[in-house]
């Protein structure tokens, strides 16, 4: 709330209370009239007109939302499985784990790969976050964080710096330095500050800025030199959990997933969400844009991997079986869009045919939750980390195809 | 107030799907097509789905070198 200085200069009777006061003009229905500043404030947020009540407003929400399903539905003329029959089958995959990153003393919670495609960094439960060189998993940095429950964490696009944050309500940025008698953690800059959890955190196309998720129903975007917040983004009717910046060609957007059961697309700039979906039945953990930027999946409590396509705008494919029944943490897609990454809170991850909308593979090997899952920038390998305390990286070493 | 609460909030929600009432969507059978034509674009560089050959996998295990 701003504060608001006006210009007075008439002083007389309020044209609607009648009493003697400092008056402004107030304009309804094209008639000027005279009120005084408590006459004046409670017609603004009345609304300008008059026969706008709250009745009215909640039925023509009612309508509008009649006309998106309409419209939404006027579209739906296929779907999608059925326009990928035509489509070559895939044949069994065999993905081998050819690292396993071993070093957290609890819970592993979030992990981004480095632009360089070789460093990872992780971050735990124990509040330690790791960067580790997945080649060798050689452990390159360590810093102990000043709370538990380091829910999020993010690589910069230099690879000179990482951002992490979770229970102390901030996102936090640490430059990367391979000066041994330099302290990581004399360098902490505090970015962000909710009034809630950090759930979810990830640098925009360069160094400078940071999106942030909160427990506290918020998004927002901060300058990382200042800590000042450039935009926030208000609609989630609860926790965000989650978040994915769109491919840089398809411009200034990113979505979010909520325990509201919404993923929400927005615009950065204006701050506007600009679509929403909510078909989920439960809270969404994750998020993921589809490499051409015109759709996102989204994973699930509700045991569910969904696909939705931003230009036809609804829900185009479910990844489901009745056998997986709990939750699924984390998705993301391999380099071509085709496989559809999940990691389950039964300890596996399932790979799904994202066009045919069946699973192609089931991965064990996590001895707990899989918590957070990501494919590599060069897509040549993907990394899962866990309630196991473990990271493990797999690969392809073969495609029987069909 | 919480009655003109409610109202800012009703409108906020009006308003909000004014906005995603509006905005132009095309055919499920159109972006089908073109989900399933940047897959095929891009399949053959997609190691995940191809596999990478053991030459060129820098997480290959290392077999032990034997120094004549």
């Amino acid at each position: 709330m701003c504060d608001q200085t006006f210009l007075v200069n008439v002083f007389g009777s309020c044209d609607k209370c009648f009493k003697q006061r400092a008056l402004r003009p107030v304009f309804k229905k094209s008639q000027q009239l005279n009120y005084c500043s408590i006459c004046a404030e409670i017609m603004a947020t009345d609304g300008l007109h008059e026969n706008e009540t709250l009745a009215s407003l909640k039925s023509e929400a009612e309508s509008l939302k009649g006309k998106l399903e309409e419209e939404r539905a006027k579209l739906h003329d296929v779907e999608l499985h059925q326009v990928a029959e035509r489509v070559e089958a895939l044949g069994q995959f065999v993905m081998k784990t050819r690292r396993t990153l071993k070093g957290h003393g609890n819970k592993v919670l979030c992990m981004d790969w480095c632009k360089d495609k070789r460093r990872i960094v992780s971050s735990s439960q124990d509040g330690k976050v790791i960067v580790w060189d997945s080649f060798t998993t050689n452990k390159e940095h360590a810093v102990t964080m000043p709370c538990t429950w380091v829910m999020a964490c993010a690589y910069a696009p230099s690879g000179c710096a990482i951002a992490c944050g979770g229970l102390d309500n901030k996102c936090s940025v640490y430059p990367l330095t391979f000066d041994k008698n330099e302290n990581m953690a004399a360098k902490k800059k505090s970015v962000a500050m909710h009034t809630n959890y950090l759930s979810a955190c990830s640098f925009t196309n360069s160094d400078m800025q940071i999106l942030t998720a909160s427990g506290d129903g918020t998004c927002a975007l901060w300058d990382v030199e200042s800590g000042q917040l450039l935009q926030s983004f208000h609609g989630h009717g609860a926790d965000v959990l989650c978040l994915d910046l769109a491919p840089s060609e398809t411009g200034n957007t990113f979505v979010s997933g909520g325990c509201d059961k919404k993923a929400m697309v927005w615009d950065m700039r204006s701050g506007q969400c600009v679509q929403a979906f909510e078909t989920h039945e439960s809270d969404i953990n994750s998020v993921r844009y589809y490499p051409s930027g015109d759709a996102f999946a989204s994973g699930s409590d509700d045991a569910t991997c969904r696909l939705y396509d931003l230009r036809a705008d609804r829900e185009v494919a479910i990844y489901s079986k009745e056998s997986i029944i709990f939750g699924a943490s984390s998705v993301d897609f391999s380099l071509s869009g085709r496989l559809l990454f999940a990691g389950y809170n039964d300890y596996t991850i399932n790979v799904w045919d994202v066009l045919k909308g069946s699973r192609v593979s089931i991965l064990f090997g996590h001895e707990n939750r899989v918590s957070t899952l990501r494919v590599s920038p060069d897509g040549t390998a993907f990394c899962s980390g866990s309630w196991d305390h473990t990271l493990r990286v797999r690969k392809t070493s073969f495609h029987f195809a069909v | 107030m919480s009655s003109t609460n409610n109202v800012a909030q009703a409108r906020k929600l009006v308003e909000q799907l004014r906005i995603e009432a509006g905005i132009e969507r095309i055919k499920v059978s159109k972006a089908s097509s073109e989900l399933m034509s940047y897959c095929e674009q891009h399949h053959r560089n997609d190691p995940l789905l191809v596999g990478v050959p053991a030459s060129e996998n820098p997480f290959k295990d290392k077999k032990p070198c034997i120094i004549l």
